[in-house]
């Protein structure tokens, strides 16, 4: 694991979590539209809401950096290690929608952390499982790896 | 009987959701380490190699299948009891997964961070 590949991680985490604000934060903002098969003009209308905008562009963000993650670590590796990204949601809800975190909940954030510190601490892939080189074009690579 | 609803909804997310995240991750396994990838070759090499990977369009469909189970369930059931029960099923239903289809090792130590982590998400919607 190198600097950069922790970066990814924490690339993960916070543009969903903020990608996700900023979408329920849009689509607050549009009122009490229903958004349905029947309304397709206001569906259409969201996308050029400005935070719904910068929403989903920052949960493509998300996407590309969690595709980058998966070609060099382990799911059960990834998964748990980016699952702060509950943490930090309630931490959101709590700072900018004031709402209130109660005991329970501040020992689940307590139970995140701690799985995250568990998984992180680990190795992130699956030793003696060779990759294939990302760079080598060569067919044979691919079809080895299917017999795998 | 809103109930059985909410939970066949619950089901179904997480097995779509697990079915996306192994499909996704066999495909980035296939295709290899994107940053070395993009280093040598270029990002047009990245996102060619990434969308001609046939697992990876599987993976998308079954992730768009959850997401509108989730959609689903919302309106069946509470929010505060559809979002967490299938996410920390989720984890600990991945994890299983990963073991069975991609071999991955999943140790004494994955599988505590899985379980503190599915009951912490449980925790923090009561």
């Amino acid at each position: 694991m190198t600097f950069r590949k922790y970066l990814v991680l924490a690339g993960i985490t916070v543009f969903a979590t903020v990608g996700d604000s900023l979408l329920a934060r849009g689509m607050k903002n549009l009122g009490n539209v229903n958004v349905s098969l029947h309304n397709l003009s206001a569906l259409l209308l969201a996308i050029l809401n400005p935070w719904v905008t910068a929403g989903i562009l920052l949960l493509l963000a998300f996407f590309a950096c969690y595709m980058s993650a998966l070609s060099w670590a382990d799911l059960t590796y990834v998964l748990p290690a980016t699952s702060l990204y509950y943490v930090l949601v309630a931490l959101i809800a709590r700072f900018s929608f004031h709402e209130e975190i109660s005991p329970t909940r501040w020992l689940g954030i307590a139970l995140i952390t701690a799985g995250v510190g568990f998984v992180a601490a680990g190795p992130s892939v699956t030793p003696g499982h060779e990759r294939r080189k990302s760079w080598d074009d060569s067919p044979d690579a691919v079809s080895q790896e299917v017999e795998l | 009987m809103k109930d059985i609803y909410a939970w066949a909804a619950i089901g179904l997310i997480v097995l779509t959701s697990t079915t996306g995240d192994v499909l996704l991750s066999h495909s980035m396994k296939r295709v290899g380490d994107v940053g070395e990838l993009w280093k040598r070759r270029g990002v047009l090499a990245v996102l060619g190699r990434v969308l001609r990977t046939p697992t990876f369009a599987l993976g998308l469909m079954a992730m768009g299948i959850a997401f509108y189970s989730l959609l689903f369930g919302l309106s069946w059931g509470n929010l505060s009891l559809v979002v967490p029960a299938s996410a920390s099923l989720t984890f600990v239903a991945n994890a299983v997964a990963a073991r069975i289809f991609l071999h991955e090792r999943v140790g004494r130590r994955r599988w505590i961070a899985a379980l503190l982590v599915a009951g912490g998400v449980v925790l923090m919607a009561v």
